[in-house]
């Protein structure tokens, strides 16, 4: 599909966008299905007198590339579905990609065993969506917390853990006295705050951020944004940040990329993209931020929804919504392309000039 | 949720604090259950204390004084005064010891049972895929034998190979054996569903991106979220293998007469109920009732309590 | 007389700990056609405030004291039967999940049809045209196949078209709208929110829009109300809220906001967290996180943390703040001076 092409787009950035020469991340013509099926006996059906083997799967991810440098917060947007979080899960090795590779500071680590991968857990993190299901309700915030230090640092005696306890937990916001409590005592941002803590305590370089602040009050939001761009200043942090909320992203990330169904169909520097968006979904999403300032809502109409992950539109993933769609989009899949400013999109009609 | 001092409660305190211990401050028949139950075990468990007679020494049984009736009754002798059995001996030591009996069995076979379907269920569930299908359609043939037909089949094996003098002094050990075999599924497939509900909460996430083995975080983290069905089950579980036991006993599959449980002693006792002497059966046959019954009680009001449905915390 | 007119509400949920204070005091009135939205965090009472419109409070909680007045009609010591006539036909409610709403094993059209013929002495065939009209005013595309499909087999934004048809069956007066677009995604969520409007403008229907989100409040409401772990603590039209808020609490809430900072840098955070409604601080329930506690002079203001605030009158809002108050009385002391 998008394969050559795009790796190929991918080697000739401009300098500008590359802070050193390799990045932290790559992630390579990712795919991953997850299959609808069931096991093979399930998968047996009768079509005209034949028993034949039917399979169908959710295409979660079709062919993504992406590459995060060192220091910087790469924010993936989309709607719910557009694999934004199975991106992150995969490169967390969660799940196992159907397709593609992932390298991590030049190593490749999505073929690794859960052994061979340990030396890389100490240096990427993740920190999840939901604060009340994210720590477990029967360990105390000290045990928590004390968990990956003690795999992570096997030699460290008992006064080294916790005073690096108590150093993240400082560090985050929370008193240590509070260490012999459980989660289910703390609030949603407290608990959120713990879990970052949890993540902060092995002393990472990486860190996947997955819906961090969607589940918490207006208030907290910016508690936990803040903290979490704190932190990225002191330790040099990058961030993988998923998110469905745009202007989160246009206050905390460095780039944006934005994904449909699968697809990314524009990376950008989150300063051109807000102020100049190209793709026809893009600009559909930022017009439907709910603003403050104006009376109306004057978004851009898209027409009907995201089709089904499970059978993939042909052509252009978006053409069936987009007001711009010609033949050749419903047709042939758009490949991300490189605009002179360094943006890249991958719409026919961009491509074309016809917008 | 909001926090006036550091200080951490103390586990006491956070019992005192509990829905569980809250709800049974208000439940009378949870109460009332947990103190029959209570005074059923103690006296089961210091029968030797209690017992005026030692109904295992045969030197003690007077053949003579066979089918003495209850003190309430006339004819009776002060001396027993719940009666005597067919053999002479002294019911309400007999029905002390036999309550032990039963109690061993089913507390045995439970543990038994827990260790099989707890492990059983947490792979199957953690692990997935072919593990989890193998463990289950295992888990469906043992359902598909009835807990009887175990039976028969240990004991016809046992009794063929080593003697029935061997079965009838491992009695206890065998009975144990079979229905904690005939009824680990039960266990296995209440484990697995709620296995299932908490590996899809992002702790257990949280724990592979830290790097923790699936060993480590099986038992440390998911297994400690499915304790309170597992509590539950096992009040349920209890009751069952003691019903079992003396359905098994009742039908001569049990223990043996020379140590009676209180199956067998219902059914040593049911043979005279024509004759009119009926309090041999009926007797045990209440207390077995009571037993049952309060731990089946107490069961309904733990899995009130602990339904996450309706208590969200 | 306004259309509805709550004053002094008060509900209470009876917990094992003891009673717990849910709302307090609220108070607010809607005129026909007014769009009123309700805005707080979770825990603030918002989503309680909305079901004691309708008395839809279940056990544990109940309304302690205070009044719902609906066309004079009290609505809080009504009978059931009386209710009934009420709710679905004059008042309407969405809520967050569609699913409350909608029955899984009946088709949408069975569904519309029950509720007219529940309501109105109609046909089956006449109900069905009003509920294909409905259909088609909620701009669903093909209304005559909906009409037969079940919930499950429509997608979460069109179950929300469906619900908000269905609120507008009865050609109600008010629609309670609950968080209706908080699981939806931003580009069907901004064309719920716009379809909502629409209709409401059409319909000359009131709309009480609970949310927590500012943005959406300021696009589609008139009017106002700010909650604070229960109680009101701002209310006024939304324009003057959004652009000048005067509670600290709601300055916070807005400031909050990424939009409101210089991408990058820190944003406005209010420190802590909403507190508990069973452990609630003394006076003003919002002072240990407020930055105005302090007089200019340095010295904490008494009466924030010894007495709850009343409203006072700032152009066309009212806030409940005793720095606002402070700072009108001398602003008054300053003009009779001069």
């Amino acid at each position: 599909m998008t394969t050559q092409a795009s790796a190929a787009a991918e080697n000739h950035i401009p300098a500008e966008n590359i802070e050193t020469a390799t990045p932290l991340l790559q992630i390579r013509d990712l795919k991953k299905r997850f299959s609808l099926s069931g096991d093979f006996l399930e998968q047996l059906r009768f079509k005209g007198g034949k028993l034949v083997r039917h399979q169908e799967h959710v295409h979660a991810i079709n062919g993504v590339n992406l590459d995060i440098s060192r220091g910087e917060a790469l924010c993936v947007v989309g709607e719910s579905g557009c694999g934004k979080s199975t991106v992150a899960r995969t490169v967390m090795g969660l799940l196992s990609p159907s397709e593609g590779e992932i390298h991590y500071d030049g190593q490749r680590i999505d073929h690794l065993s859960s052994r061979q991968l340990l030396p890389y857990r100490k240096r990427m993190q993740m920190i999840f969506q939901n604060p009340y299901a994210s720590l477990n309700p029967r360990m105390t915030i000290q045990q928590t917390l004390e968990e990956p230090l003690r795999l992570h640092h096997p030699k460290w005696n008992r006064q080294q853990i916790a005073d690096k306890v108590e150093e993240v937990m400082r560090s985050v916001g929370i008193d240590p006295d509070w260490g012999k409590r459980f989660g289910h005592e703390f609030s949603g941002g407290q608990r959120q705050r713990i879990a970052i803590a949890r993540a902060l305590a092995v002393d990472p370089e990486f860190i996947v951020a997955d819906e961090p602040i969607s589940a918490l009050d207006v208030s907290i939001q910016a508690q936990v944004l803040n903290l979490l761009m704190e932190a990225q200043h002191e330790r040099n942090l990058t961030y993988l940040f998923i998110t469905h909320d745009l202007a989160v992203v246009e206050h905390f990330g460095t780039r944006v990329a934005v994904m449909y169904l699968g697809t990314v169909c524009e990376i950008a520097t989150t300063a051109t993209l807000f102020a100049k968006p190209r793709h026809p979904y893009t600009q559909a999403l930022l017009s439907s931020i709910p603003r403050l300032e104006d009376d109306r809502p004057q978004h851009i109409r898209l027409e009907g929804e995201v089709p089904t992950p499970v059978n993939l539109p042909s052509g252009c993933v978006f053409h069936g919504r987009c007001p711009y769609a010609n033949a050749r989009c419903r047709q042939e899949i758009p490949l991300l392309q490189m605009q002179n400013d360094g943006t890249r999109v991958a719409c026919h009609a961009v491509e074309e000039g016809r917008l | 949720m909001t926090m006036t001092t550091n200080k951490a409660p103390s586990r006491l305190d956070r019992f005192r604090d509990s829905f569980v211990w809250y709800s049974f401050k208000r439940d009378r028949t949870a109460q009332l259950c947990l103190a029959v139950f209570l005074c059923l075990v103690v006296a089961a468990f210091s029968a030797p204390l209690l017992a005026p007679t030692d109904p295992y020494d045969l030197r003690q049984i007077d053949i003579m004084a066979s089918e003495l009736p209850p003190f309430w009754i006339d004819g009776a002798d002060e001396q027993y005064s719940l009666g005597t059995d067919a053999q002479g001996r002294d019911l309400w030591s007999i029905i002390l010891y036999g309550t032990r009996v039963s109690l061993l069995i089913g507390f045995g076979a439970v543990i038994l049972q827990a260790l099989l379907g707890v492990t059983f269920g947490l792979m199957a569930g953690y692990l997935g895929g072919r593990v989890d299908a193998f463990l289950m359609r295992l888990a469906d043939i043992q359902l598909s034998f009835s807990t009887l037909m175990v039976a028969i089949v240990v004991g016809a094996v046992v009794k063929a190979t080593l003697g029935g003098a061997f079965y009838s002094q491992y009695a206890v050990l065998m009975l144990v054996l079979i229905i904690g075999l005939a009824e680990w599924p039960q266990y296995a497939r209440t484990v697995r569903a709620s296995v299932l509900a908490e590996k899809g909460k992002e702790y257990v996430d949280a724990a592979r991106v830290m790097g923790l083995r699936s060993k480590r975080i099986m038992f440390r983290h998911v297994l400690p979220n499915t304790l309170s069905p597992i509590f539950v089950i096992s009040t349920v579980q209890i009751a069952n293998a003691i019903i079992s036991e003396a359905a098994l006993s009742f039908l001569g599959l049990g223990m043996p007469e020379t140590h009676p449980s209180l199956g067998s002693l219902i059914k040593a006792g049911f043979d005279y109920i024509q004759s009119g002497s009926w309090w041999i059966t009926l007797i045990p046959g209440a207390v077995l009732v009571v037993l049952v019954l309060s731990i089946n009680l107490l069961g309904d009001w733990l899995r009130d309590v602990m339904n996450p449905r309706l208590y969200k915390g | 007389m306004a259309l509805l007119e709550v004053s002094q509400l008060d509900v209470r949920f009876a917990l094992r700990q003891g009673e717990v204070k849910a709302i307090r005091d609220v108070s607010f009135t809607l005129e026909r056609g007014e769009r009123l939205g309700i805005v707080g965090e979770s825990g603030a009472g918002k989503s309680v405030a909305a079901f004691s419109l309708l008395n839809l409070i279940s056990k544990p909680g109940f309304i302690a004291g205070g009044s719902i007045r609906f066309e004079g009609q009290t609505l809080n010591t009504m009978s059931e039967r009386g209710l009934r006539k009420i709710r679905g036909n004059r008042i309407s409610m969405i809520f967050q999940d569609p699913m409350m709403t909608l029955n899984p094993v009946l088709s949408i059209g069975e569904q519309m049809v029950e509720c007219l013929k529940a309501h109105r002495r109609i046909s089956s065939r006449d109900a069905r045209a009003i509920a294909l009209d409905k259909l088609r005013q909620v701009q669903i595309p093909s209304p005559e196949k909906r009409l037969d499909q079940y919930p499950h087999e429509l997608s979460g934004g069109m179950r929300q078209r469906i619900i908000i048809a269905i609120a507008l069956l009865l050609d109600p007066d008010i629609i309670i709208a609950d968080e209706p677009t908080t699981a939806l995604d931003v580009t069907i969520q901004a064309e719920i929110m716009a379809l909502l409007l629409d209709l409401c403008e059409q319909h000359n229907v009131g709309l009480i829009l609970i949310t927590h989100d500012l943005g959406v409040v300021s696009q589609v409401t008139q009017r106002m109300l700010v909650m604070y772990a229960g109680r009101v603590i701002e209310q006024g039209p939304t324009r003057e809220i959004i652009n000048d808020p005067q509670h600290p609490y709601t300055q916070g809430l807005i400031n909050a906001l990424p939009q409101m900072a210089t991408p990058g840098e820190k944003l406005n955070q209010i420190r802590g967290s909403m507190p508990s409604l069973s452990n609630l601080p003394s006076g003003c329930a919002f002072h240990p996180r407020c930055d105005f506690i302090k007089r200019a002079d340095g010295q904490t203001r008494p009466a924030c943390v010894e007495q709850v605030p009343g409203f006072v009158q700032t152009g066309n809002c009212l806030a409940a703040c005793h720095m606002v108050a402070e700072l009108l009385e001398d602003r008054r002391l300053k003009e009779e001076s001069q």
